[in-house]
């Protein structure tokens, strides 16, 4: 079963929030992140060959303009395979784990995939940055302290949606994970 | 908990048969690693997967039926299979099934004993085991000596499942082609992967190991006899950086070619790393070495280094002479000023002559020093940084003379301060007591005092001046022992497999889409 959302980001960009429902034990969170926008492309493109221009009417070394060519190519293609995020996907599977995929513009994927046994709950936590904000996290369990918390993994980071949107996931995976403590709790 | 069961990617398409793995109760999970195929002698089966036990310390058994079938035939296969649960009783038992046409899948899991018949819910999970079986970062195996059973207390979680792919290697060597009593289905079923590269390194590995350690083990008594431990000699030994590399590089190479095998994969890596950046540095060394003598460079080498320290003690002569001036504007005592400066000329003037004397046989060292580098970058790199240590003494010297006397200077005015207040240091106690002095003695410390206050900036400077020379010298050397350090300790090995295999590096496996 799909499902398609439209919600927005911390900063007012666009994010689709797409949800597939394999089975009762299983669900998909898919959200993808507004586009390279044309207009800021073309900014820094304009900014980096100016400078590149300037640079080249006080040394007379027409270098200067190729090196900007290549480094404005290079910047791209950089840009594109490690910084910029097309999709973020949460996959939880009841019993198995949780799995976090984020793909990039240039194609690349990489994945985080945490055990059910390490995961103790899925929380929406505030943060202060300027303003408040909130963010979704897995909390997993300390191996030596049965009540304590290991480590805080926050998911979604670079579509930073809002909480309408974090909500609806969260509920999601609440739903999931109180069916594996019934499991667990059951023998 | 749901059952999970993890299939094999290779076995999807394999002709039906019986499922042989392992069942791990604490994940409700069962662990496929290969499949049976028709006709097979139940007994054997159980003789195989004894054997199996025996050689990886893993219990299998026989998990349930996999059923690979056009749509609508074969009926009469259903309740064949229903019966083969009763002569390999497990629980739970499996029964897979796949259509050949449509590639529809269906799992169910029957219980003989316990509340429910039939679970509802079976969850299906692929694995490739050619990527699980070359991982390398699974926990190491456990110890023979522990209980006969599974030993799966070494791992935990999903890494037991894993673990049990990676000890099961035993199922794996035989393929389809040996004329064993029983058919298996797995990911080496078409045929063993080997390399022929890689066996001949593996028998060759062995005696050249040992030969190899002998050679080292000799090397290394010879250089503990005790004609080295002498006093001067093993002082000289101390202070060069060239012996500190070789001996750092010998006790490598018997880490490296030493007869146990590694036990863990950690291990096994640090010895490949330490191989690797071995041979990366005799490479670097023999190219280094075959530009040095080409085209007579170690002749305008030499050439160029007597007119460099020409250079250099041209350059200190002036910079005395400058202190003997009046440096900065500041006002120096004359006659301190002129003592230290002429004895400090004459030592550097008794170097120069030295360097001059030794001028003819510089290209003749260079050359037989040079052929050092065959033995690696490292050692190049070091005996540089220990010529430039041996030219640079005599800045070396000056500093300790500097220090010296400001060492003494100081001390000397720190006690007489405390005379000026009326105090004393008081060895016994380690503290400062007031003391009463007599006349004369006041009068002579007040005297001493001013004397060495006042020429206590003349001093300072000198020291100023030759220390900062020595940290310049001293720069130079870490940097090439910094360069030293990054050949000795990159792991290059590492490195080359994350970015060529990086599925050997994998401690867990992310899973794919599910079905």
């Amino acid at each position: 079963m799909e499902d398609e959302q439209s919600f927005s980001d911390i900063c007012g960009g666009r994010l689709a929030l797409q949800r597939r429902y394999y089975s009762p034990s299983c669900r998909e969170f898919c959200l993808s992140c507004p586009r390279l926008s044309l207009r800021s492309l073309t900014a820094v493109t304009c900014t980096v060959w100016l400078a590149a221009y300037g640079l080249f009417t006080l040394c007379e070394n027409s270098m200067i303009l190729s090196a900007a060519i290549f480094i404005t190519l290079l910047g791209l293609l950089g840009y594109l395979h490690f910084v910029k995020i097309d999709q973020e996907t949460l996959l939880i599977i009841d019993s198995l784990g949780i799995q976090m995929t984020s793909s990039y513009a240039s194609g690349k994927e990489s994945t985080t995939f945490i055990e059910m046994g390490k995961v103790k709950d899925v929380v929406i936590n505030e943060a202060i940055y300027m303003k408040v904000i909130y963010y979704l996290c897995i909390l997993l369990k300390d191996p030596v302290e049965p009540h304590g918390i290991s480590q805080v993994v926050p998911v979604f980071q670079s579509a930073k949606p809002r909480l309408d949107c974090l909500i609806e996931v969260y509920r999601s995976c609440q739903e999931i994970l109180a069916h594996q403590k019934a499991a667990s709790a059951s023998p | 908990m749901v059952l999970k069961a993890f299939f094999p990617t290779c076995c999807a398409s394999a002709d039906s048969g019986l499922l042989v793995g392992r069942w791990v109760p604490e994940q409700s999970s069962a662990v496929v690693l290969a499949v049976v195929h028709f006709p097979f002698i139940p007994i054997q089966v159980k003789e195989l997967l004894a054997q199996v036990h025996q050689a990886g310390h893993v219990g299998l058994a026989v998990l349930g039926t996999w059923c690979h079938r056009r749509q609508g035939a074969e009926e009469r296969l259903g309740p064949f299979l229903e019966g083969l649960g009763a002569i390999f009783s497990h629980e739970p038992w499996l029964q897979l099934c796949r259509e050949r046409t449509s590639g529809l899948w269906s799992c169910k899991a029957t219980c003989q004993q316990g509340p429910a018949r039939v679970k509802d819910q079976v969850m299906l999970v692929f694995y490739d085991q050619r990527q699980v079986l070359l991982s390398q970062l699974h926990p190491p195996a456990a110890l023979p000596d522990r209980q006969a059973g599974d030993a799966a207390a070494s791992a935990e979680g999903l890494a037991a499942v894993f673990d049990t792919v990676a000890r099961s290697e035993a199922l794996f060597r035989s393929d389809r082609f040996d004329e064993g009593p029983v058919r298996l289905s797995h990911w080496q079923s078409e045929g063993v992967e080997a390399s022929i590269l890689a066996e001949l390194a593996k028998r060759a590995s062995g005696p050249v190991c040992r030969l190899l350690a002998c050679l080292l083990s000799l090397i290394s008594a010879a250089s503990a006899c005790r004609v080295f431990k002498l006093r001067p000699l093993s002082f000289i030994w101390s202070k060069l950086a060239v012996c500190g590399q070789l001996g750092h590089r010998l006790e490598q190479l018997e880490l490296v070619f030493s007869t146990q095998k590694a036990e863990k994969p950690a291990q096994l890596m640090r010895k490949a790393n330490v191989l690797v950046s071995v041979l990366l540095d005799v490479a670097l060394g023999l190219a280094l070495l075959s530009w040095l003598h080409g085209k007579d460079r170690i002749g305008q080498l030499a050439e160029a280094l007597v007119p460099v320290a020409d250079h250099v003690a041209e350059a200190l002569r002036h910079l005395l002479q400058w202190l003997m001036g009046a440096p900065a504007g500041l006002k120096m005592n004359r006659a301190l000023d002129q003592v230290l400066g002429r004895f400090f000329l004459y030592h550097l003037h008794l170097w120069i002559s030295y360097v001059h004397l030794l001028s003819p046989f510089i290209e003749h060292i260079l050359w037989h020093v040079g052929l050092s580098a065959c033995l690696g970058l490292t050692v190049a790199l070091s005996t540089l940084s220990d010529i430039i240590a041996l030219l640079t003494f005599h800045i070396y010297c000056f500093y300790v003379y500097g220090a010296r006397l400001y060492c003494l200077k100081i001390c000397g005015l720190s006690s007489l301060w405390r005379l000026f207040r009326g105090k004393k240091w008081n060895v016994l106690r380690q503290r400062v007591d007031s003391c009463s002095y007599d006349l004369d003695q006041l009068f002579i410390g007040t005297l001493l005092f001013t004397v060495l206050l006042f020429l206590l900036p003349t001093t300072a400077l000198y020291y100023l001046v030759f220390t900062l020379l020595r940290l310049l010298v001293v720069a130079m050397q870490g940097l090439i022992h910094l360069l030293v350090d990054l050949v000795n300790s990159l792991p290059l090995y590492s490195l080359g497999l994350r970015l060529c295999r990086p599925y050997r590096l994998a401690g867990t496996l992310p899973s794919s889409q599910p079905a």
